[in-house]
């Protein structure tokens, strides 16, 4: 049988998984945690402690700022002692709220034992919910509010839900770990969204380098399937190894052979897309009362020291976890939060980690340096490697004409940034980030464009 | 042989004659008609095409000036006042004369005043570098120093200075048309009035934040003080946002703000003498020092006299 993977495009990077023998160790408690208030996509959240407060493992301290945005809580125990400003990974100032470490006391409610509870609650909108109350968001990387995407805009229906343990990026390895060693509750947390969703197909979608994980997942659903009736329907599928395969268009592509049309969603073709992570958070925020206080975080690199997939608390400041491995190599040139494809470089490392923080990852200036842009030779490979079917090449060209309209025709919106045109580029012209500026211009203009449509709308509404 | 090629001649100068009269009655038919001025005012145009305008070129100018009622909102920067007369005696429009305009750059965050805390090697483009992060420096207002400014200017003026890692702009190239004002992301570049003889004053700083913050980040920035608005006695200097801004068309060119600035962030240009500080400050705090006193005397006054009549 031919391997399944996503239609159009792709590239085939080094698979450079050093750290995947490592298992998944918790981190020491830091001296202090600076906790963000904008770790997921939307409204940041708004504080409600004060300085001077005690608080507890799993206490809220930020509650939502709006319809798209999400529950923080507090990843220690210990006294608040700021609320303000402070530079986040890029340099750029953002709320946190700073917290001392003392001792660490859970709050109560949360079950911390290692029982695995297999009982699932029946009721949908109690299970959203508690998710919600969980603040738990997309550890796949956009950090999108999961309370949000588990309520799907009426009208629209699913039809299957697909937890994605692909993990194509090089380099990354916490999703393999999470998936051999809590196996059973990534299942489970599967288990729940397909509950919540009202859905009766569900498929875990694995890449075939990670065949470790394939039977482990196979032989645990066996046994769950047995047991209870709840496990019906959940299937896992093995994906041929391409990047960018856990991209949310390309694994419904993959998996169901449908393809999202330009500015559509996945529910649009009856498809909700979760991580493994995000199953193993919905998990703990339903079964455990455990909110989305800490993440597994792979440590990685050729010039690194030690290997590690760690389990942090959020908002442990970088410069801790470096420390705590044995400090920084001194041939790094750069260090990647993610992975090499998609990973943004970090400008200061006194920050800290958020809820999406899923690697750390550290090059030396030979790995990361680009090599002199020389002129396009029309080779088309660019084309070839864009798996939203792009033509990177004519964007480049159109950006630099600044044409905005001939862009959003030729679908720059569409671009998901998977740097796959950059990776194939033999004139090394930095597409990647020529097409990214663009895509930000067009999406402002049509964001522009929808807001003042709708306030004609409803002008006329008025009027009449 | 010969009636060939005679024949072949006198067909293909027949087919030539007859397609010229069909170009030429085409032609006819279908003319645009066009405004005879627009012709010449656009032949009255400096023709860079650079757009300082506001208009798509040269051409789109002179279209744009012919249908105004007035030149009011029209001026081409480039060719300034000259060419806007000689626009306005081809239209037949009263022109209101601007004051010529050259660009400033408002960061002095040279490689000496300001670290660098990480080191960037992206593409070589200031509005990548902004989309990227904040910069490589602890200011996050600064120069990116990519040069997008050196790109979009159509004239030669600007040039990166290897030394400072700023770019650097040549007074007597630039024709103020703007370009670097919009290439600039983090909006730096700014339009100020040329001053008599090219003298003028400005801050050349945009830090926002506080002085603490700043002053880490840079040692020629502002730190949002306030001196210079405690000193200027033409109400030119104001401190908005923590930093300040001088208002050319108040600024009487005295330099005292310049003088009284601790970190250096006033800048002034093409003065025939250099300042002399100390002379400078010594004359303004007398001034501020007697003013305080006067104050102070007037105050007892009042207080004298609220005494006296309550007594």
């Amino acid at each position: 049988m031919a391997r399944r993977t996503f239609s159009i495009g792709g590239v085939h990077p080094a698979d450079s998984k050093i750290s995947r023998d490592c298992r998944i160790e918790a981190l020491p408690l830091p001296p202090t945690v600076y906790i963000s208030v904008a770790q997921h996509i939307g409204a940041p959240a708004v504080p409600v402690v004060a300085p001077g407060d005690k608080v507890k493992v799993g206490q809220v301290i930020a509650e939502p700022g709006g319809f798209m945005s999400a529950y923080i809580h507090s990843s220690v125990s210990g006294t608040v002692k700021s609320i303000g400003p402070r530079k986040d990974l890029a340099g750029n100032l953002q709320t946190y709220v700073e917290i001392a470490v003392e001792g660490d006391e859970w709050l109560e409610t949360i079950d911390r034992t290692e029982t695995v509870v297999t009982t699932i609650p029946e009721d949908p909108k109690a299970i959203i919910e508690k998710i919600k109350l969980g603040g738990v968001v997309g550890l796949g990387g956009a950090t999108f509010p999961t309370h949000v995407k588990l309520s799907p805009p009426p009208g629209k229906k699913c039809e299957m839900l697909i937890i994605n343990g692909c993990e194509c990026e090089p380099y990354l390895t916490s999703d393999f770990r999470t998936l051999l060693e809590k196996g059973e509750q990534v299942i489970i947390g599967t288990a729940i969204i397909k509950r919540s969703l009202g859905v009766g197909k569900a498929t875990i979608a694995i890449e075939d380098n990670k065949p470790e994980a394939i039977a482990h997942i196979e032989s645990l659903l066996e046994k769950f399937k047995a047991e209870s009736d709840s496990y019906s329907g959940i299937e896992v599928m093995s994906l041929m190894k391409k990047y960018p395969e856990g991209g949310e268009k390309q694994l419904i592509d993959a998996v169901m052979r449908r393809q999202v049309k330009s500015g559509g969603l996945p529910i649009d073709v009856g498809a909700v897309v979760q991580n493994v992570a995000t199953a193993l958070a919905v998990y703990d925020a339903v079964q455990k009362n455990k909110p989305l206080i800490d993440n597994s975080v792979t440590v990685t690199g050729e010039c690194f020291p030690r290997q590690a997939n760690l389990l942090v608390r959020v908002g442990t400041p970088l410069n801790f976890i470096i420390d705590h491995l044995g400090g920084m190599p001194a041939d790094t040139a750069k260090v990647i939060s993610g992975g090499p494809m998609m990973g943004k470089a970090i400008a200061n490392l006194e920050a800290s980690t958020l809820k999406g923080t899923g690697a750390l990852l550290f090059l030396t200036g030979e790995q990361t340096r680009r090599k002199p842009e020389s002129n396009c030779i029309r080779c088309g490979k660019c084309a070839d490697a864009c798996p939203m079917g792009l033509e990177p090449y004519l964007l480049n060209r159109l950006y630099k004409a600044g044409d905005t309209d001939a862009l959003e025709e030729n679908a720059v919106q569409d671009c998901i940034q998977c740097g796959c045109c950059l990776y194939s580029c033999p004139a090394y012209i930095p597409l990647l980030d020529n097409i990214s500026l663009a895509r930000g211009q067009v999406m402002g203009i049509m964001k522009a464009r929808a807001a003042a449509a709708r306030a004609a709308a409803e002008a006329q509404k008025s009027n009449k | 042989m010969t009636t060939t090629i005679i024949l072949t001649a006198a067909i293909i100068t027949g087919l030539g004659l007859l397609l010229a009269v069909a170009l030429y009655l085409v032609a006819q038919r279908f003319k645009v008609e066009e405004d005879p001025r627009i012709g010449q005012v656009e032949k009255a145009m400096p023709g860079a095409n650079c757009g300082g305008c506001g208009f798509a070129g040269c051409h789109a100018f002179a279209e744009a000036a012919v249908k105004a009622s007035n030149l009011d909102d029209i001026f081409c920067p480039v060719g300034g006042n000259p060419t806007m007369k000689q626009v306005a005696s081809i239209l037949g429009y009263e022109v209101r004369e601007k004051a010529p305009m050259v660009a400033v750059l408002r960061c002095a965050g040279t490689c000496a005043n300001r670290p660098v805390v990480n080191e960037y090697d992206g593409v070589m483009s200031c509005k990548v570098k902004a989309a990227l992060y904040a910069g490589d420096t602890l200011c996050r207002f600064g120069c990116l120093g990519c040069g997008d400014c050196v790109a979009a200017c159509s004239f030669g003026a600007i040039k990166m200075d290897p030394e400072t890692g700023l770019p650097s702009f040549d007074e007597s190239k630039c024709t103020g048309c703007g370009s670097c004002v919009k290439a600039c992301p983090k909006g730096l570049v700014e339009l100020r009035a040329k001053g008599p003889r090219g003298m003028r004053v400005y801050v050349s700083c945009r830090n926002k934040e506080k002085g603490p913050a700043v002053k880490k980040a840079c040692s020629a920035a502002c730190i949002g003080c306030g001196i210079c608005e405690k000193t200027c006695t033409h109400d030119a200097v104001h401190v908005v946002d923590n930093v300040a801004v001088i208002d050319y068309a108040k600024c009487k060119l005295c330099r005292e703000c310049e003088a009284m600035c601790p970190t250096g962030a006033i800048h002034a240009v093409n003065f025939p003498k250099p300042l002399d500080k100390d002379a400078v400050k010594a004359r303004v705090q007398e001034r501020q020092k007697k003013a305080r006193e006067a104050a102070a005397a007037a105050k007892a006054a009042t207080q004298m006299k609220e005494v006296q009549s309550n007594g």
